[in-house]
């Protein structure tokens, strides 16, 4: 067997290295290895976006890459993000409106939040909902969650 | 409105948001055992023997042998083992557990454990179950009388599916044996004492052996009442017998096929009509429990209590039923029994006002109950009933009646429309004298030196805002800051049994005891000592006492109240169905916090309208459930139902803490009746009679129409 490759990438701005195999999932490697335990698993298949991180800047489930594919890439997490701005916007807003009740699946859903406003600064509703729909929440029914976004858009103006 | 009721931030809020609440997969796995389930592929079979490959050096494999106490998950009957006895009774049972450092071989393990059966006849079809682990009845007035004397006699069936109650953390235990001998259990949970006694049992030991936490929850609805006590018992046995700590998080699959779910339903009625006024049911109830027994008595009894909806009706005859098949035990999930035969009373006054020639809500509001009238099973409405208000709240916020008449009208183009309604109660707190015989509820305030306060209870934040709303109470009283007040997740060792998280009690039971104990507390307060003080759970004076041998009093205190309208529109070429707009009306009594409320609301709303649409879980002819994924059962999406408009109409119930009843449940139990009422007016007014109603079963309806 060859010796196992060492893959490099920046974790929530540091750089970071993995020597396992390649064909390791990220979810599992962030949770066990980084102890970013913010990153959830609610599926493993990549269909509740509980798990979901950024990954130079999009939007991705975790529990659907395998390391060998984040090579070179720039990867944030919740544990990350919270040290930001927007999140602090978007933090305020989430808090006003009551969005977070079990709470599992909410670093997914602000991950979701920040892609999309990050492509959609000014997001109409149907965007919003759009942008949200690939992250289950079931506690909710969705509106805090999706007025607590258009909040956070129109209090954060020129942060996204 | 009352300023309790005005929001604040939550709690938990910092904590979740931002990541850091540790959730109980995410301790670290050093020096923890993962555990792996070894189900059962048969629905019914001798277990003759498990063959489990060689072990490496770490490795532990468990079972039945290996309980050192009774076999038995005690959750209402003692029927539920920890690890199957000599037979499997469905698939998915829990045989024995893989232990072991590392998941992957751990799993590989598992798999490569060889069962080996004797097949045994297992029972899927409900229908032709006959094994009833429950059965009531009750009934008042001359029924047959009834009958003879009608106008018109009905005579319908309606039947309800399995809902997955869909919790986006699965379950998951964890158990940690001490240095002192004691076994610490703690995970994803409802209800800790229940899981606290459950292990006195199966591990041998006096309650002081074992110390069990609530960790935070990642949703619950009820499928975390019953199921993490046997999975507790599960880690439990392994950690006992392996010396070290063991956790099992459940993989999705797994969770949806082997843990509990809402009981799948048949429900008949008969009715006898006079004029515009029903006067006679005779209604049989019956429900899917599954393998075991579990949580089902209650769940029936609440089921059966509600049969008869929320109309005065002299006569009545209630027969239910929980069988027996080979199928996975269903349990609790919000509205607890009570969604199914709502749905069934709901859909049957459709009917019937349909061939009356009559408007079904007025229809309905014809055999409405008011307050004093007597209740279902001979209690009393103490409190005002108000209905009618709150119907003509939702003609407003939706044009109902207006609608409701403009979509009468034939339609024959792709799209077509509909808008239904529907009325239903929810009875807040434990059926019966529960709360006062069983539950005997007790809750305690600390307060500390620095003049700080802890609420100690046994209550669990799963999503729905204790951890804020019983600060919110405590504050208040004591006239404090509400930082000053707190409240953790509950341990055993520390906090008395105030009672499960269970049947929309905590806030209006719990709630009231803690501001009992807040006043004492005031009164008492000494600045710079530390004090404690306790409350005891009192039954209301006004109520009657409950037999649960005749079905008769008063099997709750109060009742919450809700009008329900969906509207929506059918693709007749897809089948598909979009909810224009979802409309509920909430009487729960003074509202404890607004958003916390309304976030109840809405979460329970969009979960009945997935229940009534796409929520479709079978297993088939062999008892194997299939859709056990996020692909296969699919849950509403943040796209699915934007317009969703809860409102709250307050009557104040005495006994509540500043007004407040029971909330949790309510939002649900209304929906699958309105929104099968709209379908049955978009599609042209043919009787529907089952829920999920899928865009198969439109298409299935179109075609008949042509055929
Ligand atoms: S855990 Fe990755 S999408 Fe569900
Ligand atoms: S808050 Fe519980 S799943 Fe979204």
């Amino acid at each position: 067997m060859d010796r196992l490759q060492e893959i490099r990438f920046v974790l929530n701005g540091k750089e970071a290295s993995y020597t396992g195999s390649a064909a390791d999932r990220l979810l599992d490697v962030l949770r066990e290895q980084f102890r970013c335990t913010g990153v959830k698993c609610g599926c493993r298949e990549g269909e509740c976006g509980a798990c979901a991180v950024l990954i130079d800047g999009l939007l991705r489930n975790s529990c659907c890459v395998a390391m060998g594919a984040v090579e070179g890439t720039s990867i944030v997490t919740i544990e990350g993000y919270r040290e930001t701005a927007r999140f602090a916007v978007l933090d305020r807003a989430f808090a006003q409106l009551s969005a977070v009740q079990c709470g599992f699946c909410t670093p997914g859903m602000i991950l979701a939040a920040e892609a999309l406003l990050s492509a959609h600064p000014h997001p109409t509703e149907e965007e919003i909902r759009e942008g949200l729909s690939g992250n289950l929440c079931r506690c909710t029914g969705y509106n805090a969650i999706v007025n607590a976004v258009k909040s956070a858009a129109e209090e954060g103006e020129g942060l996204w | 409105m009352d300023t309790i009721s005005q929001s604040v931030v939550k709690k938990d809020h910092g904590p979740k948001i931002s990541g850091r609440s540790i959730y109980v997969a995410d301790y670290p796995s050093e020096g923890v055992l993962c555990g792996r389930l070894l189900h059962s592929r048969l629905a019914r079979a001798r277990v003759l023997r498990v063959v489990v490959p060689e072990l490496p050096e770490g490795y532990y494999y468990v079972d039945a042998r290996d309980v050192p106490g009774d076999n038995n998950v005690n959750i209402v009957l003692d029927d539920m083992p920890v690890f199957c006895r000599d037979t499997v009774e469905y698939i998915g049972e829990a045989i024995g557990m893989l232990c072991g450092p590392d998941e992957k071989l751990v799993e590989r393990l598992r798999d490569e454990c060889r069962v080996e059966y004797e097949e045994l006849e297992p029972v899927t079809d409900l229908r032709a179950a006959t094994e009833a682990f429950f059965s009531y009845s009750y009934g008042h007035g001359d029924v047959d009388r009834a009958f003879a004397e009608a106008d018109r006699v009905y005579d319908e069936e309606f039947e309800t599916g399995y809902q997955e109650q869909a919790y986006i953390e699965p379950q998951g235990m964890m158990a940690e044996p001490e240095e002192d001998g004691r076994m610490y259990v703690h995970g994803s949970a409802q209800c800790v004492y229940y899981i606290h006694n459950a292990l006195t049992r199966v591990l041998g030991c006096g309650p002081d052996g074992v110390r069990v936490y609530q960790d935070v929850t990642g949703g619950a609805f009820g499928g975390k009442e019953d199921f993490p006590s046997i999975l507790g018992c599960q880690v439990a046995v392994a950690a006992h017998s392996t010396g070290k700590p063991v956790r099992c998080v459940l993989d999705r699959r797994e969770d949806m096929e082997c843990t509990s779910k809402r009981h799948p339903s048949i429900c008949r009625y008969r009715a006898a009509v006079k004029g515009n006024r029903v006067t006679a049911l005779d209604i049989d109830v019956v429900f899917d429990a599954g393998a075991y027994s579990t949580l089902s008595a209650v769940v029936l009894q609440r089921g059966i209590i509600a049969a008869p909806g929320v109309y005065n009706i002299p006569n009545v005859r209630v027969r239910g039923r929980a069988l027996k098949t080979n199928t996975v035990p269903c349990g609790a999930y919000r509205g607890f029994g009570a969604p199914q035969t709502f749905f069934a009373v709901e859909m049957l006054m459709e009917h019937i006002a349909r061939d009356l020639g009559l408007d079904a809500l007025a229809f309905r509001e014809a055999n409405l109950v008011r307050q004093g009238d007597r209740t279902s099973t001979n209690g009393v409405y103490h409190f005002p009933v108000p209905l009618p208000a709150m119907i003509d709240e939702i003609d407003r916020a939706c044009s109902y009646r207006k609608k409701r008449l403009e979509y009468a009208a034939e339609q024959s183009g792709r799209w077509r429309r509909g808008i239904g309604i529907s009325l239903d109660y929810h009875g807040a707190g434990f059926t019966g004298s529960g709360e006062r015989d069983i539950i005997k509820a007790v809750a305690k305030l600390h307060k500390y030196r620095d003049g700080t306060v802890e609420i100690l209870a046994s209550n669990g934040e799963i999503g729905q805002g204790v951890r804020t709303t019983f600060p919110k109470i405590v504050a208040r009283e004591l006239g404090l800051p509400l930082d000053r007040v707190f409240f953790c997740h509950p341990d055993t060792a520390r906090v008395p049994d105030s009672g499960p998280t269970v049947a929309s009690r905590s806030l209006m039971v719990v709630g009231e005891l803690l501001r009992r104990a807040a006043i004492r507390l005031k009164a008492e307060w000494v600045n710079g000592e530390e004090q404690e003080v306790e409350e005891h759970y009192r039954e209301p004076e006004f109520q009657l006492p409950f037999s649960l041998d005749r079905f008769e009093g008063d099997a709750y205190p109060t009742y919450a109240w809700a009008v329900t309208a969906i509207e929506l529109e059918v693709d007749t070429w897809t089948g598909n169905a979009k909810v224009l707009g979802a409309y509920a009306d909430f009487d729960v009594g003074t509202p404890i916090d607004l958003n916390v409320v309304t976030g109840q609301m809405e979460g329970g709303l969009l979960q009945g309208i997935g229940y009534s649409s796409v929520e479709k879980m079978d297993h088939d002819a062999a008892g194997r459930i299939r859709s056990n994924s996020f692909s296969d059962y699919l849950i509403p999406t943040a796209k699915d139902v934007p317009n969703l408009k809860c409102m709250l109409h307050v009557e104040e119930y005495p006994e509540g803490p500043y007004g407040a009843k029971g909330a949790g449940e309510l939002p649900l139990v209304g929906v699958p009746a309105a929104y099968l009422a709209a379908m049955e007016q978009a599609l042209g007014g043919r009787g529907l009679r089952h829920v999920p109603f899928t865009a198969e079963d439109v298409i299935g309806a179109l075609a008949k129409e042509e055929g």
